[in-house]
Formats: structure tokens, C-alpha cells, sequence
């Protein structure tokens, strides 16, 4: 499998496991916030939870999630890896770079921006997906672990909210290079095509996000 | 000395077919035991060193320039001639032989050039075969233009950058060989001498530009395919590294130097705007298909031009005289080279100039454009019209063109038989270094043919004659004729060095440059042959006396670099100017006024002087002897040119 | 006009070399960028310092000799152009012009603004080209190719090797260059045989240099004085995966 390890080493096969793991979190994002709609329902969180439940006991649903834990790893990994390499091909820099003549500011920044995402993740986890596992959580009417409240109680606070809402926009930015890029690197790249592709991705940049974000302002306002 | 031509025996047409049956052969297994030295990696050079490596010879291969692909060839942009009649109007391999020694002005061999004709269809399917990507018509099959004074399409091209196509397709079958390990790459690497062992080519010693170092190489045969002189003039349309020392200091070793006056002057360039200038662009002369040449029809209305009093545009009909449409109506704005330029410098010289120095004259696409649009125009021509547009910031849609001509071109070079060997056994010379197959005026499109017919076709068959008589053994690098070469030229540059002067390589090369363009220029007169030749000799003892050159050898130090050129473009010079008093006669690129027709055509004079001039160094500033060699013609009938 | 250059000078590969300020008066709009280099150089010549040593040959852009990073751009500020192209007239009189190498591990510096761009020519020895050897082709007119194809693969044809793409990349990454020779001749007719072998050997040479990776940033295309196109490196990305995926080896 020497050909497997040799593909996947070279700069264009690492580009081609961060378009594939890429690609993978974008669908990622849509699953995750249809459950997250589900905050806005009027039930005091029912419905939500039972949601949380079903995404923490369905053999299927774990499998896939642990498929996602891999990649989220993977990504960031291979993404490091080739930060490095990248700035090994320019030991010594320039004192003047004109960035902005010839590229978007999300592409120059995915490194940073995927920072920010990373440290996002993290808090999000803990306060979330940690609690929703191993944490002291009370039931719902419905017998389902109430993830509901724990997630309005950060929602009320006014500066977790800015927190996700500004880790949003740094999604936004992410996503607005990444979601086009993922295609370019996997070779799809048609002058009838691409120009599709490359408005889909920032539709898809700004929506998504932006759908995110809503939620916990909407919660916000109205605890 | 006796030059032999070694023409082979036999009717023009199978002369070629004879000879490489003719040829000795090295046997296959035998080649890889013979070095060979390539130095350039133009057209000439890059195809020879693959071709030779494919036959299996060792190849090493010398360029002054960081990559092979840098060399000058790169910039030609118009096209290819090849007698392939693809476009059934008439072509043929003859046709082209007697454009090209006619266009020559019967000033070459018409054995090399009928072999030109005949090995230019093969040019075309290796290149094809290799991947440059010519033009093509909607069919798929290859598109071909006329071109420069030609009265049929047999140009083959690559939108406007040929050069750079075929040139790159002559670089990745080098790279191809580098990698096989058949061909050995010297870039950033300079020849500074060659070395002779008992009269025969045995290696060079070469400079690295990056360390310093001076380096021997040994081979059993040296190629020289190192492009032409033409930064004689200092501001030229050659690249600024383009030089003569290789094949200069090999004719200090004994080549001979032929027809070193025969320059061209290429009639369509973008004009000088300032002593600034440090080289002049041209423009393809696929330009004056579709525009038309004037200027203004009075010295007054020019005059008015050049203050910006009034707009060309505003000219009427009457006002524009169409010079090259009017003097010559059969051939028109298509006429040869050396006819438009000198038109060109005619007009200007009676005041009718158009830019701020009243050396410039239009070249007008406003009749295209209004017949074929703007789209058409453009696509034809665009990178053109745009690189017109970034150098002058003036907009050729919307005014006409200005141009002038510049020097392009030398025709001239070392001597060399129908092998393409010089008079020193082992030494060949490829392209335009040397003098072959032009005469003393090259048609459009022909350089980039003879190049790689050189390369690719000729040396890789004549080459072996040679070598199939030579001893396997080389000659070892510590043999006392490299030791000598080595301090001869490290000795040469210690001495440009320790002159720490008080002017500027620079301010040298310019000087020259401007003396060789006044007085052995476009237009030539023995008096001010005469004078040129005093003056080079004056600025030739000021340099050695006064030039300035910081630093040291060991080192990457641009300005030796410059300064060891200009050294050998001083003697070239004088030899330049030689040539061009002793020809007695207006032929081609070469224009005596006192030779000319009472309509102002050059004037030949077959009688005297149809015969190369090849002249032999004798030593410091010891007049050079002239051999002849004179051109016999069988199959053409001399006539005077006539493009009426 | 008159200017104040900052340019980066280094004596060799070892030295560390620096920024030198330098002012330079009287230069004409109508000057190529490299011509006001040449003005400054006849002014250090005659101050007895060694003149800004840079690469350039052709000086009408289209050997890809020159290379200068300037204000922050290679090339400098205007599109399309070579160094040699850019003319005076694009700057504004007494502006500081910031002049640099191409920066990158696989460009080391030779003397101030030269650098050493082997490695594209190693790269294009892994098998940027098509083995035929001369002679023994087949009449050039047998192997028909659509205009459209042929004009595509020239558009890839046209690059110069100047490196600008690695130079404006913030990656230092080679993959326009490499990219336009796998697709000019991946297009063509001629260059199905070693299709995929090339796009293999030429990557994986690539790497070996040390460029970086592709980010699909486009600053290498915006930049290019060729206007090489990024789908080029998209085309040598399925070229190569599909190489790997289905090649013998």
C-alpha cells in the first residue's frame, strides 16, 4: 500500500483529505443545525431532547459520529501538518506583502480562522456534548436527559452568546473559501461550473452561520 | 588558407540524400565514448545537445542564463517557414530555396539553403510530435500565415510567440536528456575560450557566473550555437546577455569570422523613447499583413505631429503618403526587411519623422479594424497590441502605431562548410552564430527554421563524420593547453579588474553602440566607414584604459560579466566595419550609398563580390586577412531584387 | 520622478543580508522599471558600491528572466506584466518602492534580487515534456486537434517559468507551474501515452523541491504575467489522483 501512503503524503493528497474531511463537516453543519431548530420549538425543550436522545443511542447515528470525530481529528491534523510544511517553504518572509492585490482575505487566513473553530469546538463540547454524556443532568417530563436547559442557561448568558455568534462569523469566512476550494482541490474546476460552485459556497457561508448564530440570540432574547 | 566548402557532389536536390550517405558513421555502441561540448541552449543549441544525446553521445551543455529555457530564441514571435504546401498555393521545397537565396540576395550557399528547404517539413511534425502547440483551423489540421515578404502561407505559428513554444519544445527534449543522464547542464556558466590541441577543438574553459570559478571542460567536438552580435549596437532587439564572446574567442583561436557586416535591421519596432533605453522591442512583422505604413505626405504636417499640434487621426487621405504602397505596389507593406527599414530611415531623413525624435513612422490598423472589426484585429494581434500598449501607454485601436526599425539580426558569423563545421577541425557552429544560410538578408520566419534544422537535422548526421575519425581518448583537463587557456583567461580578467577606471562598462557599450549604428548601420558610406573605424579604435584604448569594474572574480559580479562582452564587441567591431568598407557593393542588409540603382536600390556587384567574406585574426591590433570564398550558383539566375 | 528604494541586498547565498535605502532622482516616466534599476546601478558604479545585482535577460517579458518582489507583489502592481514590462509611469512620483527576492526554500538567494530557479528545471526534467526522439514522426497534419483543445493547452503553454506564482503564493507553492506543463500536454493528443507517469513524477519532484502546498488562494494566477489559469491546477489534481488511483505501480 506503499502508492496509498505515497498519495496521501504528497501536498496535493493531504489538499485532497482536507477537501474529503472538508466536504464531510460541511453536511455535518446542515444535520447539526436541523436539530438545533428544534431549540426554537415551544415545548420547553422536548422535542430537543429527544432529538439529543435519538443522536446518542442510534447505533447508526454512533457510528457516524464516531466517523465525525475522526475527520473534525483529521482535518485539523492534516491541516497542521501542512501549515508546517508551508512555512518551511518560506524560511525567511517578506517585509511587505500585498495580500489583499491578489487573493480573499479567508483564503489567506483558513489556518486562523480553523483556529477559531477549533477553540469554538472545544467550548462547545464541554459544554454541551460533555454535559449531554457524562454530566450531572436532570430529566425532561419526557425521561430524556434535559439538554435543553443547559443550553438555554449558556444561551442567557450575554457573552457565550457573543462568543458563538463571533465564532459563527469566523465560520462564515471559513466556509466562504473552504466550501469552493474543496472542489477546486478535488479537480472540479469548469468554466460552466465553478461559477455555481463558487456562489453556492458563499450562499452556503452566509446562511449557515448565519442560521447558527440566530438561534442563540433568539434565545437569548427571549430569556 | 583554402576554404572548403565540402558541397557535395550531385544535382542540388540529392545533394543532401547523398551526403548522409555519404557520411562516416559512428557505430551505436561506440558514441556514448565520445564527449561533446553544446554551448547555448537557444533553438540551435538545446535541439542539437537532445538530438546528440538521443544518438547516445555524452552531452554537456553550457548556458550563461539560469534555465535553458531563457535563451534569446524565446522572444521570436512571428513564426516558422516550412515547405509543407498544406495550403496547396504553390509552395514547394524549391519555392522556398529561391525565396531564401533570393530574399539572401544571392549572398549564400545554395546547397545549405536548398538543405534548409528540405529538412524544414521535417521541423514541423517533430515539433508537433513533441507538443507545441501551433496554430490550427477548425478541422484540427495546422494553420499557416504569410509572412515577411512571402508570396505564399508556409508560416507556421504560435500565436505571436513561436519562439517560445518551439523553444520550449527544443528545452523539454533537453530536459528529457538531462534526466536520462545523457546530457550534462552548465547553467549561469559563460565560455571565455576555447581550447585547441594540435589544431584540432578539444574542449572550453568556461566561467562560473554564480562562484567565479574558472572551469575546464574537455570534449572531442564543440559546438557553438550561441546566437548573434547583434548587441553590438548596444540597443537592439537581442536580450541583454546576448553576446559575442564565445564565438569571438574562438575566432581569436582561428575560426573565421564571415560576412560580419551583413546585420538586419528589422523594420518594425517600438522607436527609442530616451537615453534611458537599454534594449528595443519589436513587434512581429506579421503586423504589416493588416497595417498599413505612412507618414505624414509633408515635412510641415510632420512637423505638426511631432509638437502634438495636430492628431494623425485627423489626417485626410491626401495628407498620408503610403510609402511602401506607393514605391512598391506588387509587394506593397509586405516587402523584404531591409527594403522597409531603409524606407523607414529614408522618410524620416527628410524630416517626415513622426515621434518626439522624428525617427518614428506610422503603422496604421484603422483600415483593418474598419474592414475586419475590432474582434478579428484583436485576435490576430492582440498580445501585440497590448505589449505596444504597456511600453508606450498609447492605444494602437484607437491611433496608429509608431515604429522604427532596430537591429535585429546578424546574418553574419563564423565560418562554416556544409557540415557546419569551422575551419578548426571539431568546432561547429549552429543558428546564427553562424554565417550560413541567410546571406546578407534573412526572410522573416527563417531563424527559428535554420535553428532547429541546425540542430535537430544537420549536426546530429555531419558531427559524426568527424568524430567516427577520432580517437576515444579526451584529452585530459591538467594537458598544458587548458592550463594556458585557463590563465590566458583568468589573466584577461584580473586585467579588467585592476584598470579601476573612472567610466561605466556601460557608458562603453553605449558608445560603441551608437558609432556602430551612425556609421554601420541601415545605411553605410566608405567615409564614414573610415571614420567609425578610427573612432572604435579610440574608444577600444579609452576602455582598456578607463573602464570601471568593481569587485572581484570570485563572485557573482554582473558588471565583468558586461565587461569581458564589451571587450570582444569593441574588436568585433572594427571587424564589422572592416567587412563593410571592403564590400564594395549594397546587398541585402549591407547598403552602400555609393552602390545604389537611380531609383535608390541596393546595387550588387556579382561580378566582384559574390563570394564570402571570411576573415582570419591575426593577432592585436593586426589587421585580420580576408579569405574568400566564392559562391557558386547552378540553379538560380541572379537577378536584381525587384519587389515593384 | 523621483524615488526612494528600499531594496534587499545580500552579497551571496551565506551572508544575511538586508534592506539598503537608496534615493534615485530624475527618472523618466517612460522607463521600464528594470531601466530606473540600471540608473541607480551607473550611480552606485560611480559611488564605488557594487551595483543591485537581479536577473533579467530578454526585456520584453517573455523569458522569465526577471524577478523582483516589488511592493509587496511580484512583478510589482500591475497585472499581466513582467518586471521588465512595468514602466515608471504605474508609480507615483516620490513613492518608496520596496524591492525584494522571490522568497522560498526552493528559490535560495544567489546575490541581492537573483535567486536560484533550478528546481523548476528539475521539476521539468521529472517529465514535463513527451519522448519522442528526432526524426521518425509522423507528418504533423496526421494528428488532427480541435482548435478549442489546442488553444487551451495553449493557454497552459504560455507560462514562463518565472516563478512569480511561487513568489506570490503564501505557501511558496510551485502547483500553477507545475500544473500549466501537466495540462498543456495532458490535453494534447501526443502526451496521452505518459500521461499519467508525468503527473506522478512531475508532483512528486515538486514536493522533493520543498514548495509548499496549495491553499487555492488565486494569488498565483492574479499574479502571473501570463494570466495562467487555477483551473490548471485543478486539471493536474484529478490528473494525479486519477494517475495514483489507476496507474500500474
Amino acid at each position: 500500500m506503499s502508492w496509498l501512503s505515497d498519495t496521501l503524503t504528497s501536498t496535493i493528497g493531504r489538499k485532497l483529505v482536507m477537501s474529503l474531511t472538508g466536504l464531510f463537516l460541511i453536511i455535518f453543519l446542515v444535520v447539526h443545525l436541523a436539530g438545533n431548530f428544534q431549540l426554537l420549538a415551544d415545548d420547553g425543550g422536548l422535542a430537543f431532547n429527544a432529538y439529543a436522545k435519538f443522536m446518542t443511542s442510534n447505533p447508526i447515528i454512533k457510528t457516524t459520529s464516531y466517523g465525525l470525530y475522526a475527520f473534525i481529528l483529521i482535518h485539523i491534523i492534516m491541516s497542521i501538518a501542512l501549515v508546517r510544511k508551508n512555512k518551511a517553504a518560506r524560511p525567511v518572509g517578506y517585509s511587505e506583502v500585498k495580500g489583499s492585490a491578489n487573493s480573499s482575505f479567508s483564503s489567506r487566513n483558513m489556518g486562523i480562522l480553523g483556529f477559531i473553530i477549533f477553540v469554538f469546538l472545544v467550548i462547545h463540547l464541554r459544554n454541551f456534548w460533555y454535559e449531554m454524556h457524562w454530566g450531572a443532568i436532570q430529566m425532561d417530563d419526557a425521561g430524556n436527559k434535559d439538554l435543553y436547559k443547559v443550553v438555554s442557561a449558556a444561551f442567557s448568558e450575554w457573552w457565550y452568546v457573543a462568543i458563538y455568534v463571533l465564532c459563527m462569523v469566523g465560520l462564515a469566512f471559513h466556509l466562504s473559501h473552504g466550501f469552493s476550494s474543496a472542489f477546486q482541490t478535488l479537480g472540479v474546476n469548469h468554466s460552466k461550473y465553478t461559477p455555481f460552485i463558487k456562489k453556492l459556497g458563499i450562499a452556503y457561508a452566509i446562511l449557515i452561520p448565519f442560521a447558527f448564530a440566530l438561534i442563540p440570540i433568539i434565545m437569548f432574547l427571549n430569556s | 588558407m583554402n576554404l572548403e566548402s565540402k558541397i557535395p557532389e550531385g544535382p542540388l536536390s540529392e545533394k543532401w540524400t547523398n551526403h548522409k550517405f555519404n557520411v562516416k558513421l559512428v557505430n551505436p555502441a561506440n558514441k556514448r565514448k565520445y564527449d561533446i561540448i553544446v554551448v547555448g541552449t537557444g533553438l540551435a543549441g538545446a535541439s542539437a545537445a537532445a538530438s546528440l544525446a538521443e544518438l547516445g553521445y555524452n552531452v554537456k551543455s553550457f548556458c550563461f542564463q539560469d534555465s535553458p529555457r531563457r535563451a534569446h530564441s524565446i522572444a521570436a514571435q512571428g513564426g516558422i517557414n516550412a515547405a509543407k504546401n498544406y495550403q496547396n498555393d504553390g509552395d514547394s521545397v524549391f519555392r522556398l530555396f529561391y525565396d531564401t537565396i533570393k530574399g539572401g540576395d544571392y549572398r549564400s550557399r545554395e546547397a545549405n539553403v536548398y538543405r534548409l528547404a528540405q529538412v524544414s517539413v521535417n521541423i514541423i511534425d517533430q515539433c508537433v510530435a513533441q507538443g507545441v502547440p501551433f496554430a490550427r483551423e477548425y478541422g484540427g489540421l495546422l494553420a499557416n500565415r504569410s509572412f515577411g515578404g512571402a508570396q505564399v502561407s508556409r508560416t507556421f505559428y504560435a500565436r505571436g510567440q513561436t519562439g517560445q513554444q518551439l523553444l520550449l519544445g527544443a528545452y523539454s527534449a533537453l530536459s528529457r536528456q538531462i534526466a536520462n543522464g545523457k546530457v550534462e547542464l552548465f547553467p549561469r556558466t559563460e565560455m571565455l575560450d576555447l581550447v585547441m590541441v594540435d589544431g584540432k577543438a578539444k574542449g572550453i574553459v568556461a566561467r562560473n557566473l554564480v562562484t567565479g570559478k574558472i572551469e575546464s571542460h574537455s570534449a572531442h567536438a564543440v559546438v557553438l550555437a550561441t546566437g548573434g552580435y547583434g548587441n553590438v549596437f548596444y540597443l537592439s532587439t537581442n536580450a541583454m546577455g546576448s553576446n559575442v564572446t564565445a564565438a569571438w574567442r574562438a575566432h581569436k583561436k582561428g575560426a573565421l569570422m564571415a560576412n560580419p557586416c551583413y546585420t538586419q535591421i528589422h523594420p518594425t519596432c517600438i522607436p527609442v523613447s530616451g537615453d534611458h533605453q537599454s534594449k528595443l522591442t519589436l513587434m512581429s512583422e506579421s503586423l504589416r499583413n493588416d497595417g498599413r505604413v505612412w507618414v505624414p505626405a509633408t515635412k510641415e504636417l510632420a512637423e505638426k505631429i511631432r509638437k502634438k499640434e495636430i492628431h494623425p487621426n485627423d489626417l485626410s487621405e491626401d495628407e498620408r503618403d503610403y510609402y511602401l504602397e506607393r514605391k512598391y505596389p506588387a509587394f506593397g507593406n509586405l516587402v523584404p526587411r531591409d527594403v522597409a527599414s531603409r524606407n523607414a530611415k529614408y522618410v524620416c531623413d527628410e524630416g517626415r519623422g513622426v515621434n518626439e525624435t522624428g525617427k518614428a513612422v506610422y503603422l496604421d490598423f484603422r483600415d483593418a479594424i474598419k474592414r475586419d472589426g475590432e474582434d478579428t484585429i484583436a485576435s490576430k494581434y492582440g498580445n501585440l497590441f497590448d505589449m505596444y500598449k504597456q511600453i508606450t501607454g498609447e492605444n494602437p485601436y484607437a491611433q496608429p502605431m509608431k515604429i522604427y526599425p532596430a537591429v535585429h539580426y546578424t546574418m553574419g558569423g563564423l565560418w562554416v562548410d556544409y557540415n557546419l563545421k569551422t575551419n578548426i577541425d571539431g568546432l561547429y557552429a549552429t543558428g546564427e552564430s553562424n554565417f550560413s544560410d541567410h546571406g546578407a538578408n534573412r526572410l522573416g520566419a527563417s531563424a527559428l527554421m535554420q535553428g532547429l534544422a541546425d540542430g535537430y537535422f544537420v549536426i546530429p548526421y555531419t558531427i559524426g563524420n568527424y568524430l567516427a575519425g577520432e580517437k576515444y581518448e579526451k584529452v585530459d583537463t591538467d594537458h598544458e593547453a587548458f592550463k594556458a587557456a585557463e590563465k590566458e583567461v583568468k589573466d584577461n580578467i584580473d586585467k579588467l579588474l585592476s584598470i579601476k577606471g573612472s567610466k561605466s562598462v556601460d557608458h562603453y557599450h553605449k558608445e560603441l553602440g551608437k558609432i556602430m549604428w551612425d556609421y554601420c548601420g541601415m545605411s553605410r558610406t566608405g567615409e564614414g566607414l573610415k571614420k567609425a573605424k578610427e573612432l572604435i579604435k579610440d574608444l577600444k584604448v579609452d576602455f582598456w584604459k578607463n573602464v570601471k569594474v568593481l569587485g572581484s572574480n570570485e563572485e557573482f559580479n554582473s558588471s565583468l560579466e558586461k565587461a569581458s562582452r564589451v571587450s570582444d564587441f569593441l574588436e568585433l567591431g572594427e571587424l564589422m566595419v572592416d567587412d563593410a568598407l571592403h564590400r564594395e557593393e549594397s546587398c541585402g542588409g549591407h547598403f552602400r550609398e555609393e552602390h545604389q540603382t537611380p531609383e535608390g536600390e541596393a546595387k550588387r556587384n556579382d561580378e566582384d563580390f559574390a563570394y564570402v567574406a571570411a576573415w582570419e585574426y591575426t593577432g592585436p591590433e593586426k589587421p585580420e586577412t580576408l579569405h574568400k570564398e566564392q559562391l557558386i550558383f547552378e540553379n538560380v539566375k541572379l537577378t536584381q531584387r525587384s519587389y515593384k | 520622478m523621483k524615488f526612494k528604494l528600499k531594496i534587499w541586498r545580500q552579497k551571496n547565498n551565506q551572508d544575511k543580508g538586508g534592506f539598503k535605502t537608496y534615493d534615485l532622482d530624475g527618472v523618466s516616466s517612460d522607463m521600464s522599471f528594470l531601466e530606473m534599476i540600471d540608473v541607480l546601478n551607473e550611480q552606485l558604479i560611480d559611488k564605488d558600491e557594487d551595483p543591485v545585482h537581479f536577473d533579467h535577460d530578454c526585456r520584453e517579458g517573455i523569458c522569465g528572466m526577471c524577478s523582483m518582489y516589488i511592493n509587496g507583489e511580484p512583478h510589482g502592481p500591475l497585472r499581466g506584466v513582467t518586471t521588465c514590462q512595468l514602466h515608471m509611469r504605474s508609480f507615483s512620483d516620490g513613492e518608496t518602492i520596496t524591492i525584494e527576492p522571490w522568497r522560498a526554500k526552493a528559490f535560495p538567494v544567489i546575490k541581492d534580487l537573483a535567486v536560484d530557479r533550478s528546481a523548476f528545471d528539475r521539476v521539468i526534467q521529472a517529465g514535463g515534456y513527451i519522448s519522442v526522439n528526432t526524426g521518425g514522426t509522423p507528418d504533423a497534419n496526421e494528428i488532427p486537434i480541435p482548435k478549442t483543445v489546442a488553444d487551451e493547452a495553449f493557454d497552459s503553454a504560455t507560462c514562463i517559468g518565472c516563478g512569480a506564482c511561487v513568489a506570490a503564493c503564501k505557501n511558496a507553492s510551485a502547483m500553477l507551474f507545475v500544473s500549466a506543463k501537466i495540462s498543456q500536454l495532458s490535453m494534447l493528443p501526443q502526451g496521452q501515452v505518459e500521461r499519467d507517469e508525468r503527473a506522478e513524477k512531475m508532483v512528486a519532484q515538486m514536493d522533493a523541491e520543498g514548495f509548499g502546498a496549495c491553499t487555492n488562494t488565486g494569488a498565483c494566477s492574479a499574479e502571473c504575467p501570463k494570466g495562467i489559469d487555477l483551473s490548471n491546477i485543478a486539471r493536474m489534481n484529478r490528473e494525479y489522483l486519477g494517475a495514483k488511483l489507476s496507474s500500474g505501480k
